[in-house]
């Protein structure tokens, strides 16, 4: 049921804004690339497992790939070894992409203030949502994915994401 | 504090090492290091070796100690004797320093290559942290490794070299296999680790003893309160405490319960790996149900820091056995479940048997223990061989395998969950009532009741929370059996309420050390199950 130029082509048609309908796409299938590395990576599984199921909210593909995901997902602690590899794979990530930072060494580097430890990816890549917990909850995590559901909902194609400033300790 | 000790001139490690392998000690446990540069008493030098073996009939173990030579800081190598000498030494000079004569690759292996300084050595500030800027390309140890089996430098155009990991699917965790193909054949392969390894034996230098425990959590994540409890046992054979019948009871059903969770995590990624994602689903539905248990047991899911030095930390609550009762009944309908599926499954048996064999003798040599060990044939438990906390009263078996391949390991993993299922029930039928938690000043916090009303329960809550328990000096090895194997803690006191050091011996860092070995000459895709059958869990390999 369409007004103006829509009644004329009866109900096959709709009209909407272009931002609007590219981030409901967007938002409800999000494709997680976990970055599993420890404790987290092993609740992750939980998550997408029977009892929580990611699946619920449009994110249950789960790549391996970075090329084929939008949603990185940092499930554990990121020592100094494991960092270039942290943004070699966000690197690879296509735009637009989105990165949920899970668990208190994902964050903060937990309570592991020590010589090997990054204290939060946000010293390398940027973040998105943060989520607490050692590790988190499952329903915490998809409480995260809702929020970065929710932030995709609000952009618009016509930005240029490539111009957000971030510059990490490993970007030269 | 230990009598099985033996303190040795630097010069006779190799011929006392030797000496011992003749004389029946086959497994080399752990090598390391203590730095004794602020240690109270006055030592013959700076750093000593401590070398750990365990005897054939696997009830008995040893410990070497050699003090090295201040200005040389050198001793020489028993990589030749034991196989799993050679990642032991690697990690001894990555962590302080010391170098191992007629090792052939003394190059780090936790710490990132551009690393600079030995961190456990006592005076590297525990936060001076150290940027690594890009990965190494390992061919540094691929061209020897394909020098000895024949390639030239030439033949490396005619080779495939690939990376399986940090980061891939197949890594489970953070392992790094850089591997030369030809074809569809592993050819040569070199691990590298250290991807997660993040302090965990510093941070037990700058915490109380109890403030470790939360730390044990994240060793092998899958089964916590295994470590948990393998750490308690060692600082309470320390302290003398033997706790009470009851806490050692609920010690033995709540880690059997994590090792049950831990070869359920275990298969089911095994099984997802080889294709079969329906017995993931059967294998973790009981697995959440069990969290549910330990959640409302402990506060926690996964990291359930449930073990207190001298106890635990909650009784076990009213409805805790019904509960249990269904937690069990749904893991044997999951393994049944599963095992349908797969038990006379010809794809499943051409998939897995005679893939990723691992030989006993190869596997003693290095270090393999728990089901891995057990799969190739050799009934060693620490649970039959060197029982604590009564587990010789239990009836239950030892599962073994024959072939040694990834076939007897799902099957042997398998079989332990029924094991561990038997110990339970008989557990909670013996369980014992009285005290949870001994009685000792100066180890346990006092009852609040205490704390708020006289004033020597105030100054021990103090006391003990800021400096933690007073451990008597010395140097003590302890073992439990985890759920990958002995897992040792090798702690040294200075008398202080801090560790003077924890090392911590990782049932998964020597298995992983042989994996190398197992997969070359197999087919890539046999390596990925390989690897997922042997269940290397990063934080306990890499700390």
């Amino acid at each position: 049921m369409g007004l103006g130029a829509e009644s004329s082509f009866g109900d096959s048609i709709i009209t909407t804004k272009l931002d609007h309908a590219v981030n409901w796409g967007r938002s409800y299938s999000l494709w997680p690339m976990v970055f599993g590395t420890a404790c987290c990576g092993i609740e992750f599984m939980s998550v997408v497992g029977a009892k929580y199921d990611l699946s619920r909210f449009g994110a249950e593909v789960v790549r391996f790939s970075p090329r084929q995901a939008d949603l990185m997902i940092v499930a554990g602690t990121i020592t100094y070894k494991q960092a270039p590899i942290l943004k070699k794979i966000y690197d690879q990530m296509c735009e637009p992409k989105w990165v949920i930072s899970m668990g208190a060494c994902a964050c903060s580097g937990g309570f592991y203030d020590n010589y090997t430890t990054v204290q939060g990816i946000d010293e390398i890549i940027p973040v998105d949502e943060y989520v607490s917990g050692c590790p988190p909850r499952p329903e915490a995590v998809l409480d995260a994915v809702m929020r970065v559901q929710e932030k995709a909902q609000r952009e618009s194609v016509l930005e240029d994401r490539e111009k957000r400033e971030y510059k990490g300790i490993l970007d030269a | 504090m230990h009598k099985n000790e033996i303190l040795i001139n630097a010069n006779e490690i190799r011929n006392t090492i030797s000496k011992l392998k003749k004389d029946g000690y086959p497994l080399l446990l752990d090598i390391t290091v203590i730095d004794y540069l602020e240690y109270p008493d006055v030592t013959p030098s700076r750093f000593a070796v401590v070398y750990i073996l365990r005897d054939h009939t696997f009830k008995k173990f040893i410990t070497v100690k050699a003090f090295v030579d201040d200005i040389t800081l050198t001793v020489d190598s028993i990589s030749d004797m034991y196989y799993s000498a050679n990642w032991a030494e690697r990690e001894a000079y990555d962590q302080y320093g010391i170098i191992f004569k007629g090792h052939k690759n003394l190059k780090r292996v936790l710490n990132h290559h551009q690393f600079k300084g030995h961190p456990l050595r006592k005076d590297y500030p525990v936060t001076k942290r150290q940027l690594c800027t890009q990965t190494e390309d390992l061919m540094d140890e691929m061209t020897p490794l394909l020098e000895s089996y024949g390639y030239n430098k030439e033949d490396h155009e005619d080779l495939m070299f690939l990376n399986v990991g940090p980061s891939h699917p197949a890594s489970h965790g953070t392992i790094r296999n850089f591997l030369a193909m030809e074809g569809e054949t592993i050819k040569a392969c070199v691990t590298e680790v250290g991807y997660l390894h993040r302090g965990f034996e510093k941070a037990c230098e700058t915490h109380t003893y109890s403030q470790v425990i939360p730390y044990t959590d994240r060793l092998n994540y899958c089964s916590a309160i295994l470590n948990n409890i393998g750490y308690s046992k060692a600082i309470e054979d320390m302290l003398g405490i033997d706790i009470t019948a009851r806490a050692k009871m609920i010690r033995i059903i709540i880690g059997e319960l994590s090792r049950i969770i831990d070869h359920l995590v275990c298969n089911a990624a095994n099984m997802v790996d080889l294709g079969g994602l329906t017995n993931f689903w059967y294998l973790f539905a009981p697995r959440d149900k069990s969290y549910t248990l330990l959640s409302k047991l402990t506060g926690a899911r996964l990291t359930n820091s449930y073990t207190r030095i001298g106890g635990l930390e909650f009784d076990l609550y009213d409805g805790f056995e019904e509960d249990l009762n269904e937690v069990l009944k749904d893991v044997e309908n999951g393994i049944n479940d599963a095992l349908s599926l797969v038990e006379h499954n010809r794809i499943f048996h051409d998939r897995t048997q005679d893939v990723g064999v691992i030989n006993d003798e190869f596997a003693i040599s290095a270090g393999v223990t728990g089901p891995n060990l057990r799969a190739s044939g050799v009934a060693f438990d620490l649970r039959k061989d060197a029982p604590y906390y009564g587990y010789e009263n239990f009836d239950f078996d030892v599962a073994i395998g024959s072939h040694g391949d990834v076939y007897d390991r799902v099957m042997v993993k398998f079989e332990e969950i029924r094991q561990s299922i038997r110990i339970i029930k008989q557990a909670m039928k013996e369980l014992p009532d009285g005290p949870l938690n001994v009685n000792h000043q100066g180890v346990l916090l006092p009852d609040k009741k205490d704390v708020y009303g006289n004033i020597e329960g105030l100054m021990n809550q103090f006391k003990l929370t800021f400096e933690g328990i007073k451990v008597p000096k010395g140097e003590y090895y302890g073992y439990t059996e985890g759920a990958n194997g002995e897992l040792g803690f090798h702690v040294t006191s200075d008398g202080t309420g801090t560790p003077y050091k924890v090392k911590c011996r990782p049932p998964s860092f020597y298995s992983l050390g042989a994996y190398s070995r197992i997969v070359e000459g197999g087919m890539l895709a046999d390596a990925v199950i390989t690897m997922a059958s042997m269940n290397f869990i990063a934080g306990e390999f890499d700390r």
